[in-house]
C-alpha cells in the first residue's frame, strides 16, 4: 500500500498546493526564458528558466524543492536542493524534497555520466537566489522600505537598520504576486556566504528513513491491484520462443498464468529481451512456477559467443592499426629511430552492475496511458522506451522515481519498466516485474570486455620518445546500432586525452563485433582504458628504473594546458573543464605524501602502488598499499586517495563516494568477471561472480579533497579508474610480478 | 496453518508452506524494510531476527518460522544505538542494504558488546554493500557499542 500513500500524498500535496494558492502559498510562476544554461542537445534540450518547476514555499514556511535527478546512492537528490536552499537562504529542516517525475521541462534527468551538479550548479542557484530576492522585494514593500536596506537570514527576511524581521512563510504570497526578476538583477551569494555549499555537516536527506526501514525503493512500490511477474528470458541474446509449456508451472500455488513478451529485433536500445512472463499473486509464486516452464528456444547468431576464442579475436585486432582517435607527432617515425622498446597487452573482462536491489518496476496501462513507478537513473528514457514498444506517445507515460538501492549506469536502461507496462497492457491490470539476481547478472547490459596494446619508445632520460595505445572492445553504441563496431564516446573516456608530456602520441581504437548488449557501468570505458595506461606507465617507470611517483610526474610533465582536438560536448566541456596538468600533479603530489610514498618500509610482500587518472573532469591519484600472504592472496590495508573535483557541495558524501569507489574498485580489480560459453552468461549469482565483502575491503581509506573554485565536476564515477592499476602497481612492488588482466583471482601470485 | 509473532503481533500463514519468510513480510505482510538481494543467502539484505537471531529470511520457508519471534526493521525502537550510530557515521549511500546492515549489527551486539574489528569483519561479512560502506559500518558499529554502554551505565 506503500505506493498509494506516495501517490495520494503526491495528489494530495499538488492539491494543497493549488488550494492554498489562493491562501498563500508562493509559487514562483511567472515565465521568463533566459539565455540556455547549457548547450542544447536533442529533445532534452535546457530547461526553460521556470522558478515554479522548482520550488515553492507555503504559508507556514515549509520550502519544497524538486529533485530532478535520481537518488541511486551518490547524493544527487540531496545536493541539488541544497543548493537552491543556500541561495534561497532556507532553513534547512523547514525543507522537503520532492522527487520530479520524467518530463523534458526540466532538462535532461539522466542521472549519470557523474554531472548532477556539475550540469545544474548555476541553474540550482539562480532560482534559490531568484526566490530569495522576490521575497525580499515583498518584505520591503511591506515594511515600505527599499529592497537594499534589506536581507536574509535563514527562512526571515531582516531590515537591516531597524533589525525587524519576517518569515519567508509570512511573505510568501505577497512575493508570489510580483513579477520574476531579470537575471542579472539577482546577486548570487559569495563563496564565503554559503551556509550549506561545501561545509561538513551536510547529510543525505532520506538518512532517517533508510535507517529505520521506511525508505521506499522501487522493489517496495506497489499499485492497488497488482499482480507480480517474473519473466523467463531467451538465454541467448535475439532466441525466439519455439514452443513452451506451462502445465507444471500453472499448477504452483498462487501462479495464475502464463503471457509471452516478443523478443524485439536488434538495435535492442532499452527494450525488453521478451520471454515466458509468470503471473502471479506474490513474487516467491512468480520465481517458483518460472522453474517449472519447459521453453524451447530457436537459434540466434549470438551463440558463437564464447569469452575465450573471443578473447584472442580482441588481442588479434589489438595488434593491428585501428582507427586513429588522437595523433600527436609522428610515433612511427620515433619508433623506427630505435631506442629501448617496451610493448604490452592488457585485458579486462565483461562485468556486471550488481546493485543490491536488482532490476523492479510496477506499471498499470490504461487507457492508452501508462503509469510506471520505478528505480530509474532516467524516467525520460522510460517514457521515451515505454512509448516505443507499446506505439503511444511519451507524454502519455507517466514515470514516478522512487530511491534507486543502487545502481551503477544499469538503471538507465529501463527494459524491466517497459516489461511492466507490456504485461499490463495485456492482462488489463497493474503488474510488478521482479527480476531475480540471477536474471539481474545473466541480463545485464554488460561492462564491455577490452583488449588493449600498449608500445613506447625510451630515450636516454628514461622519458618516452613514442607511444602508441590500441584499444579494441564492443562498443556502448551496438545496443542502440546493431552495425557498429568502433567505440564513440568510449573515447572520451580516458582514451583520446591521455595527459602525458610526449612529443610523439597515437590513440587507436579498433573494431569488434558484440554478443551481449553492452552498456555502461560506473566510470565505464575508463576502467580499461586507465587499467592499461597506468599499468604501462608503472612499467616504463621500472624499465627507465624510476621510483613510480616521480616518473609519474615526469610522464605528466610541466604544469600547462593540454591541447586536445575535441568536438561536440567534449569540446564544449573544456572550456570551462581545460585539461590543466598543474591539478593533475597536485593529486599525486597530495596522494604521494599523504601515504608517505618512499618513506614506509615495505617488509617482504607488501608495496605500493600509484594511478592518477581524470574522469568526468575530476582529477584523482590513488595510491594503493597491499599486502600478500603465504596463500598469495592479497589483503589491502590502506589507500590514500587524493581528489580535485572543483567546488563541491558535500565534503562527507564525497569521502563516502570515493571509499566506496576503493570497494568498487576492488571487486573489479580482484573478483569481476563474466564470461560467455554458447551466448550463455555462465555466472548467476554472489558465489560465482563475487564482490568485495568486509573482509576482503581496503582495511582504511583515506580521501583527502582538494580545496577549489574551480567549476564543481564529477564525484560518483571518477574515484573507480585509478583503483586497479594503483592495485597492480602495487602487487608488482610487492611481488615483482606484473600481472595484465582484470581479475587478480585468475594469477597465482605465490 | 503456521502461527508465530512478527514485531510481537500474532500472525498465521497456510500458505505455500515454502515460501520463503521474505516474501511474506515483504509481500502478504507489507513489511518492506526487510530487501530483496540474492534469494540464496549470499548478501544478507534480507536479515532478520529469528527469537532474537539475525537470520536470512530469504531462505528461511515459512514451514520453519512455527512458533518463533520474527523481529523486522519495523520492529525495532527508533532510533537504537545502531541506527543512531548509522546516522552520525553517516553510513549509507543508496541505502538499500543498510536495513540488513542493522540487523545483522544489533544482532552481533546483543552476543558481543564490545566487537574488536575482526569480530565485526566475522560477524558483517555476509552483508554485502555495493556501494562500499564497509569501512563505516565498521566504524559506525564500534560507536553504537558505546552508545550502548553508555545506555546501560546510565
Amino acid at each position: 500500500m506503500k505506493l498509494i500513500e506516495n501517490v495520494s500524498r503526491h495528489i494530495s500535496r499538488r492539491g494543497f498546493l493549488h488550494g492554498a494558492l489562493a491562501g498563500g502559498v508562493f509559487v514562483l510562476s511567472a515565465r521568463f526564458i533566459p539565455e540556455p544554461l547549457w548547450a542544447a542537445e536533442g529533445e532534452a534540450a535546457a530547461p526553460a528558466f521556470e522558478p515554479s518547476l522548482w520550488m515553492s514555499i507555503a504559508s507556514d514556511g515549509t520550502v519544497t524543492i524538486v529533485a530532478h535527478r535520481s537518488e541511486m546512492g551518490c547524493g544527487s537528490r540531496t545536493a541539488l536542493p541544497l543548493i537552491v536552499a543556500d541561495e534561497l537562504d532556507a532553513d534547512w529542516s523547514k525543507v522537503r524534497i520532492d522527487q520530479a517525475i520524467g518530463d523534458p521541462k526540466y532538462g535532461e534527468q539522466d542521472t549519470d555520466g557523474s554531472h548532477s551538479v556539475r550540469s545544474s550548479f548555476d541553474l540550482m542557484r539562480q532560482v534559490g537566489a531568484t526566490g530569495r530576492a522576490m521575497l525580499i522585494t515583498a518584505a520591503a514593500a511591506q515594511w515600505g522600505v527599499s529592497p537594499k536596506d534589506c536581507t536574509t537570514e535563514p527562512h526571515f527576511v531582516v531590515h537591516r537598520s531597524s533589525g525587524r524581521k519576517l518569515g519567508y512563510g509570512e511573505v510568501a504570497a505577497a512575493a508570489a504576486k510580483l513579477p520574476v526578476p531579470k537575471k542579472e538583477d539577482v546577486p548570487l551569494k559569495p563563496r564565503a556566504e554559503w551556509r550549506y555549499i561545501g561545509k561538513e555537516s551536510n547529510s543525505l536527506f532520506d538518512l532517517p528513513e533508510i535507517v529505520t526501514g521506511k525508505a521506499v525503493f522501487g522493489m517496495d512500490a506497489t499499485m492497488p491491484g497488482m499482480v507480480y511477474a517474473s519473466v523467463e528470458h531467451p538465454p541467448v541474446l535475439g532466441q525466439k520462443i519455439k514452443s513452451y509449456d506451462d502445465k507444471a508451472a500453472l499448477k504452483v500455488p498462487g501462479v495464475q498464468k502464463t503471457l509471452t513478451i516478443k523478443t524485439f529485433k536488434p538495435p535492442h536500445l532499452f527494450q525488453p529481451l521478451g520471454g515466458v512472463a509468470v503471473i502471479a499473486d506474490n513474487t516467491w509464486a512468480a520465481f517458483k512456477g518460472r522453474k517449472s516452464l519447459k521453453i524451447e528456444w530457436d537459434s540466434s547468431p549470438h551463440a558463437v559467443y564464447n569469452s575465450a576464442p573471443f578473447r584472442k579475436t580482441l588481442e588479434a585486432t589489438s595488434r593491428q592499426p585501428g582507427k586513429v582517435v588522437r595523433n600527436v607527432g609522428n610515433v612511427d617515425a620515433a619508433f623506427a629511430k630505435g631506442g629501448k622498446i617496451i610493448e604490452a597487452e592488457y585485458y579486462t573482462p565483461h562485468l556486471a552492475h550488481v546493485s543490491m536491489e536488482p532490476p523492479v518496476a510496477v506499471a498499470e496501462y490504461r487507457d492508452g496511458k501508462v503509469l510506471a513507478w520505478a528505480p530509474t537513473q532516467n524516467p525520460q528514457g522510460v517514457q521515451e522506451t515505454i512509448a516505443g514498444v507499446l506505439g503511444i506517445k511519451k507524454e502519455d507515460v507517466t514515470c514516478h522515481v522512487t530511491l534507486l538501492g543502487g545502481a551503477f549506469g544499469r538503471k538507465s536502461k529501463p527494459d524491466q519498466v517497459a516489461e511492466a507496462a507490456v504485461l499490463s497492457k495485456q492482462l488489463g491490470k497493474p503488474v510488478k516485474v521482479v527480476w531475480s539476481r540471477e536474471d539481474d547478472i545473466r541480463f545485464d547490459f554488460f561492462h564491455s570486455v577490452a583488449a588493449m596494446y600498449l608500445k613506447a619508445a625510451i630515450g636516454p632520460d628514461g622519458k618516452p620518445t613514442a607511444w602508441l595505445q590500441r584499444t579494441v572492445y564492443p562498443p556502448i553504441n551496438s545496443t542502440f546500432d546493431a552495425s557498429a563496431t568502433y567505440a564513440d564516446d568510449e573515447m572520451g573516456l580516458g582514451w583520446n586525452n591521455l595527459p602525458f608530456d610526449i612529443p610523439n602520441h597515437r590513440a587507436e581504437n579498433g573494431p569488434a563485433d558484440y554478443h551481449v548488449r553492452i552498456g555502461w557501468l560506473r566510470s565505464v570505458a575508463n576502467i580499461y582504458h586507465a587499467f592499461a595506461i597506468h599499468s604501462f606507465a608503472d612499467e616504463l617507470a621500472q624499465a627507465a628504473n624510476r621510483d613510480p611517483v616521480q616518473y609519474l610526474l615526469d610522464l605528466i610533465g610541466p604544469p600547462r594546458i593540454v591541447s586536445l582536438d575535441l568536438k561536440g560536448d567534449e569540446a564544449e566541456d573544456a572550456k570551462s573543464y581545460p585539461l590543466d596538468t598543474a591539478r593533475l600533479r597536485r593529486v599525486v603530489e597530495i596522494a604521494a605524501e599523504k601515504s608517505g610514498w618512499g618513506k614506509r618500509p615495505m617488509g617482504k610482500g607488501r608495496g605500493m602502488g600509484i594511478a592518477a587518472h581524470r574522469s568526468f573532469l575530476t582529477y584523482v591519484a590513488t595510491v594503493v598499499e597491499v599486502e600478500i600472504d603465504s596463500k598469495g592472496q592479497v589483503h589491502i590495508p590502506n589507500v590514500w586517495t587524493a581528489v580535485d573535483a572543483g567546488t563541491i557541495v558535500s565534503p562527507d558524501n564525497i569521502r563516502n563516494q570515493f571509499e566506496g569507489a576503493a570497494v568498487f574498485g576492488t571487486s573489479l580489480a580482484l573478483f569481476g568477471e563474466i564470461t560467455a560459453t554458447n551466448g550463455i552468461i555462465d555466472q548467476s549469482n554472489f558465489h560465482n561472480y563475487q564482490i568485495t565483502r568486509m573482509n576482503r575491503a581496503p582495511r582504511h581509506v583515506e580521501v583527502h579533497i582538494v580545496e577549489s573554485e574551480a567549476p564543481p565536476a564529477g564525484v560518483g564515477e571518477p574515484g573507480v579508474p585509478p583503483f586497479a592499476p594503483a592495485l597492480y602497481n602495487a602487487v608488482f612492488a610487492a611481488t615483482g610480478k606484473r600481472v595484465r588482466e582484470l581479475p587478480l583471482s585468475k594469477t597465482k601470485l605465490v | 496453518m503456521i502461527r508465530f509473532k512478527v514485531n510481537g503481533k500474532e500472525k498465521t500463514f497456510d500458505g505455500d508452506p515454502d515460501m520463503p519468510l521474505l516474501w511474506y513480510l515483504r509481500d502478504v505482510a507489507q513489511l518492506t524494510g526487510t530487501k530483496f538481494g540474492c534469494g540464496m543467502a549470499l548478501c544478507g539484505a534480507c536479515t532478520v531476527h529469528q527469537n532474537g537471531a539475525a537470520i536470512r529470511s530469504c531462505t528461511t520457508p515459512m514451514k520453519e518460522v512455527g512458533g518463533a519471534e520474527i523481529t523486522t526493521i519495523e520492529g525495532i525502537a527508533p532510533m537504537h544505538p545502531v541506527q543512531k550510530a548509522w546516522m552520525e557515521i553517516r553510513v549509507p549511500q543508496c541505502g538499500y542494504c543498510q536495513t540488513g546492515q542493522i540487523m545483522q549489527a544489533i544482532g552481533l551486539l546483543k552476543d558481543n558488546k564490545n566487537p574488536s574489528d575482526q569480530d565485526i569483519d566475522t560477524a558483517m561479512s555476509g552483508n554485502l554493500c555495493r556501494c562500499g560502506t564497509y569501512q563505516r559500518i565498521r566504524a559506525a558499529i564500534h560507536q553504537a557499542a558505546k552508545h550502548q554502554a553508555a545506555k546501560e551505565t546510565a
